[in-house]
């Protein structure tokens, strides 16, 4: 059988690529061609990711990692080129037990309970979102006004930076998720945010605030550099994960009015309908990417050592022997479980925060506008297949 | 039924309290799990099951 490769080129706005779905029709694991010629593989059954993924066998560092697709690999050989490095305290990129360090300071903050406190203040938040768009007058870019602003508002409120400092990182984060990218482009706007929550860190030092970056500044565990890194990856994760949910949520909901009249008129359904959607849009759908420190049996098929296994998680979450009928988006299908969050040690830090986010999001949504819909053909909505997290590039609305 | 709880690999993720609120909590300190009641009642098993499925560090498990 010939290897194959991992395409992100799709069909329909809302379905992974068909290559790809057919392929988990013939089995979880698949021998696949890395765009640096590299010989791995390609999971795309539910339980063979979950396995994977929770397996301390395998490694999440950057210097095992071979580039998924082609638009990845001259960035990683010019970063490799520029001796680039990943700023200290980036844990998403650690393995146990340095990684370990670094969550154990951050998994207090994020606790379910923490997150529920949040919750008049995310409603607030939101509310307000929804008077200026509805102040704006319609047609409006939902995105702009709606799926952005309020993640935005509530990581920077949540960390400690001044929101009307966002001028300052929100165009460089852009620019690290753009898959077209090159690389002295994405060292730039790395070095311009890193030189800014560095800078942001010494604020917090000389006049401390109650919130989680001075709180870290206080407890006195990180130096400068590693506070530094530690805020970068809560910042930008926090920016451009929920914002993509609730463009591309609210979008699948108006493309599936039923679903969306069901939401609507039954507020009990809301926690379900966010893990559903969750699940039905899996955003992550490049990777992750992990490394076999040692040879490893994965349902059957033996990992060599020193190979990379690609999940495809928006494939692995339409798996029919986890999820019937997965390809139906059905808001109240008992849809937990999925793995949009990860799974093993890197499961999403800020997951708790999302979910708050989603479910007043939405709702508040559909609330104040009963008759929301599309103000362009479905064709028109620009889709963000050349981004590194999938979503909306802009959702043009109307009510 | 009796559930064990390793707070050494626990990374705080929640899906437990999430799932089964009167079973589990976390702590205000690192976010690890804490056990409210390592016996749940019959009521709490099914759920109490269901968290231990979705613990994505392996932290907790049923003791046979």
């Amino acid at each position: 059988m010939t290897d194959v490769t991992l395409t992100t080129a799709r069909q329909r706005p809302f379905d992974p690529p068909d290559e790809l779905a057919e392929l988990r029709k013939r089995g979880p694991i698949h021998r696949m061609t890395y765009a640096d010629g590299h010989r791995g593989w390609l999971v795309t059954g539910y339980a063979a990711a979950r396995a994977v993924l929770a397996d301390p066998r395998f490694s999440n560092r950057p210097e095992h990692m071979h580039p998924p697709i082609p638009a990845r690999l001259e960035l990683s050989n010019e970063l490799r080129e520029h001796e680039f490095r990943l700023p200290p305290g980036f844990f998403l990129r650690m393995d146990a037990p340095e990684h370990t360090r670094y969550r154990r300071l951050l998994t207090g903050q994020f606790t379910v309970r923490r997150m529920k406190q949040l919750e008049s203040r995310i409603e607030e938040i939101t509310e307000a979102c929804l008077d200026r768009m509805e102040a704006a007058g319609r047609p409006v870019d939902l995105v702009e006004h709606f799926a952005l602003p309020i993640p935005s508002l509530v990581i920077c409120e949540l960390l400690g930076v001044p929101y009307d400092e966002r001028g300052r990182f929100q165009d460089d984060s852009k620019v690290l998720f753009a898959l077209d990218s090159r690389a002295e482009d994405v060292v730039g706007a790395m070095t311009r945010i890193s030189a800014y929550l560095y800078g942001l860190v010494q604020r917090k030092r000389a006049e401390p605030a109650d919130d989680l970056l001075s709180g870290l500044v206080a407890g006195g565990e990180l130096n400068d550099e590693e506070l530094t890194g530690v805020a970068f990856l809560l910042l930008v994760a926090g920016h451009e994960t929920t914002a993509n949910m609730l463009g591309l949520g609210t979008y699948a909901l108006l493309a599936n009015p039923g679903q969306l009249a069901a939401l609507r008129d039954d507020s009990g359904l809301v926690d379900n309908a966010v893990e559903e959607l969750l699940r039905y849009l899996t955003i992550i759908h490049i990777g992750p990417v992990r490394t076999a420190l040692e040879d490893v049996e994965i349902e059957g098929t033996l990992i060599g050592r020193g190979e990379a296994v690609t999940l495809s998680l928006p494939v692995a979450n339409r798996d029919p022997e986890r999820f019937p009928d997965p390809d139906r988006l059905d808001v109240t299908r008992p849809a937990g479980g999925h793995l949009t969050f990860g799974h093993g040690i890197h499961q999403c830090l800020g997951q708790q925060l999302a979910r708050t986010e989603m479910r007043v999001g939405y709702p508040a949504l559909l609330r104040r506008f009963p008759d929301l819909r599309l103000a362009v053909s479905p064709e028109e909505v620009p889709m963000r297949s050349d981004m590194s997290i999938y979503g909306v590039h802009r959702l043009p609305v109307t009510w | 039924m009796k559930i064990k709880a390793d707070t050494t690999v626990c990374i705080g993720a929640g899906m437990c309290v999430l799932t089964a609120p009167e079973v589990f909590d976390q702590s205000e300190d690192d976010g690890t799990v804490v056990l409210l009641q390592p016996s749940p009642p019959a009521d709490q098993e099914a759920a109490a099951r269901r968290a231990v499925g979705l613990c994505p560090s392996g932290a907790l498990s049923v003791v046979p």
